[in-house]
């Protein structure tokens, strides 16, 4: 796993492998680097697996993801699987780590492909153990077949809540309530997109079949719910809220969040590309061409790492960047190149029709983007809302003078759980837009990697020459 | 302690057919599960407490992104949970606070 | 009003002599081209230590090391000191020599800080290092403290006693005006009568504006740290024969840092980080300390330092211009100097004598390849 390869594709989601095996396909030779043991990323995870559930319980989208790791499957690139990368560097060098040793590759072209995480939804009480993300329900129930049968409370907004809501009733799970927190206004703004959205009418009509099987199910739905809370004395008891003035607790075990999926940027920040706030997305995009170029030269993104989408944009985002890679690489011909760019956009805009729609009937709460003082906001390190309000109080500029003040975004997730709400904060306080206030500078190692990986590195090209100084710091 | 388990398998999965320990405790995995959703699936919801302020935490993003699932596996403290797949007799321990010294002080 | 002085560069040169200015009845104005402690005052390793300095300057490292111990007096706040002492290891019996006859010249020129330890001194106070290390060097009033912390304490003050600080403002030109300066910065022109240059890795530019000649290169000491551990190490840890500065934090974290470089591009504000360079210190860390092998990097950075061809910075008056003043080109190793150099720019500002000497570090020791001149 040393010295150079043409294409590098990062992340094996669908648009990491539409990318791959689009270029492959084009005669590129590719490597597609993914960090779980099969391919598939989160929205198909564990579709090659035997043991996955069925369609009855996932639905038709998710098998949707067998036509893609089939056509991997029967495609010439190289799956380079339980490989973590830990650092992209403009040259297209690329760090990683497996089975305990890390190697550096370097590519004629990268495609970065890493997808989504779950927008965070802090709260007071969300770092009780039995709390978790629906994406985390998600992932139980299709690697590992798990589905809850009492205790369980959905809470938040989005469409995700009503899929995993009816995947857990089909496979005869129990749901004590699904509890939206998606605010009254949100369906006025919404109501604006609605003939756009309906350019590409399967994305509702999908929506509505799933509230119906709610509904059938007799599920406890609550609606704008506010002021969320979570207790217990050690791990997760009861979800309290607040709805129309009156409080309410329901008793719980496990209560699984959602409120979004935002872009992973970890990698893109680490480049230092620009990133531009997306404020009905309320995200950070990394900037990219109608190809998926970026300003770095042979660094491509497709799918939900450079802006949410979705499963099927992604994989055309992934066919999109991996033709224009493999035009890059010489490995396709520009004219042809064209004429397969201009189809692939225009389903592209078709299947974004909804975008505007969805995106603002499930704009997050603002109680979740600068929640109140006593919440948890960096969950590694402990820092409360409250806190960085106090360091702002006392002169904090930016989220990077946080980490100074009080460690947040220094733990080991590295800032994904709190970088949109510091900034947030920072941003609700000091009046200023989120564009100005800006994000944490994001270091390598984007994981972390032991001193032992690190001591080991394989490395076939010239070492650095060592220049140190014997007068440091 | 775990308390019983709110999660049940699916009936036309397959079975679990391997044990890990937990904590010292022998626990039954299902192979092909990561460490975090085979815990989870045991009832063990505290699988951690933190270096800041000692108080528990467990399996939160399942996708190696919140760092919550830590666990000492096989010897080898703070390694994420969901991202590392069962093997029969896998020793697990849940990380109590911050990750001491190894031992072998030479 | 004007300012009286105008100092270029609000890093903690600039901000300590903005304080000792403030201190003797002076107005001056900190002009920062972005915001303080941005660069390597607020992001470097936080060594507070004489041990293995050049020995230009260790007079001003030794009374520097009196202002760490009295910080609250001076700027109202510890600034994260902690005296944890600072050890230079020597791994052979070779090393050990060369350390031994660095403190014999030490003594000869009046200093007895560095203390000289055997092997089983070493162990009983760094336990958890590798057997085979010889000795070492021993400074038990060296510590650390918090950079960013320090910076904002000398900040506030500057801004508690009279001072004014500019942020996000960039020098853009330099001119002699009657009776002192006019300074253009990308907001707004401002006129004093005295200037001062402490602009870091960018303070060769600005000499140049003034008209002197000094060679900056400008570098990345890139810096890692760790997840928490629980405590095992108290003083900071050098090493004789590799590069390596080590020390662990309160928290548990474990800052590893030393030296090697990455790459500066001061103009845009970025560092890049060289894996290759970090490899190196991991390996250091792991013939050292090798049951840290299983730990985890969390993090790597490095900061924009100025370095000087002899490695000791720039500290005194222009050659080319009356009333400016330069303090720059601490070459990665500056932190712990910071509060004693804005005193001396401050006396050279106030009396335009210096009470330390200051001769090794004038500006025109460099030959000025352009003129041919020193």
């Amino acid at each position: 796993m040393t010295g150079r390869v043409q294409l590098a594709v990062i992340g094996a989601g669908p648009a990491g492998m539409a990318a791959a095996v689009e270029a492959a396909n084009c005669g590129a030779s590719v490597v597609l680097i993914d960090e779980q043991p099969a391919p598939g990323g989160q929205i198909y995870r564990a579709i090659t697996s035997a043991a996955r559930p069925g369609k009855a319980i996932l639905g038709d989208d998710y098998e949707n993801g067998a036509k893609l790791t089939d056509t991997l499957a029967a495609s010439t690139v190289d799956h380079w699987t339980a490989t973590t990368v830990w650092q992209v560097t403009p040259e297209r060098e690329i760090y990683m780590t497996r089975d305990g040793a890390s190697h550096r590759i370097t590519a004629d072209a990268i495609v970065i492909a890493n997808g989504a995480t779950e927008r965070p939804m802090p709260f007071p009480g969300w770092t009780l153990p039995g709390v978790m993300t629906a994406g985390a329900g998600q992932i139980l129930l299709k690697t590992a077949g798990l589905v809850p049968q009492a205790g369980l409370v959905l809470a938040g907004s989005g469409p995700l809540l009503f899929l995993i809501a009816a995947q857990y009733l089909r496979a005869g799970g129990a749901i004590e309530a699904l509890v939206e927190t998606t605010p009254r206004s949100n369906y006025r703004t919404a109501l604006r997109h609605l003939p756009g959205a309906l350019r590409t009418p399967g994305y509702l009509r999908k929506g509505l079949g799933l509230l119906a099987e709610l509904r059938k199910h007799k599920v406890r739905h609550v609606k704008t719910a506010t002021r969320l809370q979570a207790v217990g004395d050690g791990r997760l008891q009861a979800l309290r809220f607040s709805r129309a003035g009156r409080q309410h607790e329901i008793a719980c075990t496990t209560l699984m969040l959602h409120i979004g999926v935002v872009p992973n940027v970890q990698i893109t920040r680490a480049l230092n590309l620009p990133h531009d706030w997306d404020a009905l997305q309320r995200c950070w995009r990394p900037r990219r061409d109608a190809d998926g170029a970026t300003e770095l030269d042979g660094i491509f993104l497709a799918g939900d790492g450079a802006g949410i989408g979705g499963a099927v944009v992604a994989e055309l985002e992934g066919r999109i960047a991996g033709l224009a890679s493999a035009r890059a690489l010489g490995t396709l011909e520009t004219g042809k190149a064209e004429a397969r760019l201009a189809a692939e956009r225009s389903r592209l805009a078709q299947e974004m029709a909804p975008r505007p729609f969805l995106d603002a009937l499930y704009a997050p709460s603002p109680e979740f983007l600068a929640p109140p003082d006593d919440t948890i906001v960096c969950r590694c390190e402990e820092v409360t809302a409250g806190q960085i309000r106090s360091y702002v109080g006392l002169g904090c500029i930016g989220p990077n003078q946080t980490k100074s003040f009080g460690r947040s975004g220094m733990g080991p997730c590295q800032g994904r759980l709190c970088g949109l709400t510091v900034s947030e904060i920072i941003a609700s306080e000091t009046a200023r837009p989120m564009a100005e206030v800006g994000y944490y500078r994001i270091r390598p190692p984007i994981k972390p990697v032991t001193l032992g990986e690190l001591a080991a590195l394989h490395d076939d090209q010239a070492a650095a020459a060592d220049r140190s100084l014997e007068n440091a710091s | 302690m775990p308390s019983a388990s709110t999660f049940a398998r699916l009936p036309d999965g397959p079975a679990e057919d391997i044990t890990i320990l937990f904590n010292g405790e022998a626990v039954r995995a299902r192979s092909g599960d990561t460490v975090a959703a085979a815990l989870i699936a045991a009832g063990h919801r505290i699988t951690r407490t933190t270096p800041v302020s000692g108080t528990g935490r467990g399996p939160y993003c399942m996708m190696g992104a919140c760092f919550e699932c830590l666990v000492e596996i096989d010897g080898e403290p703070n390694r994420q949970g969901c991202m590392v797949q069962v093997r029969d007799g896998m020793r697990i321990d849940a990380m109590s606070g911050a990750r001491k010294l190894a031992e072998g002080n030479p | 009003m004007h300012p009286d002085v105008i100092i270029i560069g609000g890093g903690l040169h600039g901000l300590s002599a903005a304080l000792h200015l403030c201190r003797a009845g002076f107005r001056p104005l900190v002009l920062e081209k972005d915001y303080p402690g941005r660069h390597a005052s607020g992001v470097n390793a936080g060594g507070v230590r004489r041990l293995g300095r050049h020995f230009a300057e260790v007079p001003l490292s030794v009374e520097a090391l009196e202002l760490w111990h009295q910080m609250p007096d001076l700027v109202d706040d510890d600034c994260g000191f902690s005296p944890c002492g600072q050890m230079l290891i020597a791994e052979t019996d070779k090393e050990l020599a060369g350390l031994k006859s660095r403190v014999r010249d030490l003594a000869k020129l009046g200093f007895d800080h560095e203390k000289i330890v055997d092997a089983r001194q070493l162990r009983s106070i760094v336990p958890a290092l590798s057997a085979h290390c010889a000795g070492g060097i021993w400074c038990a009033e060296d510590g650390a403290a918090n950079p960013y912390r320090t910076v904002s304490a000398f900040h506030r003050k500057v801004l508690a006693s009279g001072g004014r600080v500019e942020a996000e403002t960039a020098v853009t030109g330099i001119k002699r005006a009657a009776g002192g300066w006019i300074v253009e910065t990308t907001r707004g022109s401002h006129q004093a009568a005295v200037l001062v240059n402490t602009a870091g890795a960018w303070g060769g530019k600005v000499a140049q504006m003034i008209g002197d000649f000094a060679p900056v290169d400008p570098q990345a000491p890139m810096l890692m740290i760790t997840e928490r551990i629980e405590p095992f190490l108290t003083p900071v840890v050098g090493s004789a024969g590799r590069v390596l500065s080590f020390k662990q934090f309160d928290n548990g974290t474990v800052l590893i840092g030393g030296g090697h470089r990455g790459r500066a591009v001061p103009d845009d504000n970025i560092t890049a980080l060289d894996f290759t360079g970090l490899r190196t210190s991991a390996q250091t860390v792991r013939a050292l300390f090798p049951q840290l092998a299983g730990l985890r990097i969390v993090r790597a950075w490095a900061g924009i330092e100025a370095v000087m061809p002899d490695a000791i910075p720039v500290i005194g008056p222009s050659v080319a211009e009356d009333n400016a003043f330069h303090a720059f080109g601490f070459s990665a190793h500056g932190f712990q100097l910071g509060p004693i150099v804005g005193r001396l720019i401050a006396e050279l500002v106030d009396t335009g004598a210096c009470s330390l000497p200051i001769e090794p570090f004038r500006i025109n020791r460099f030959n000025d390849p352009a003129t041919g001149l020193s």
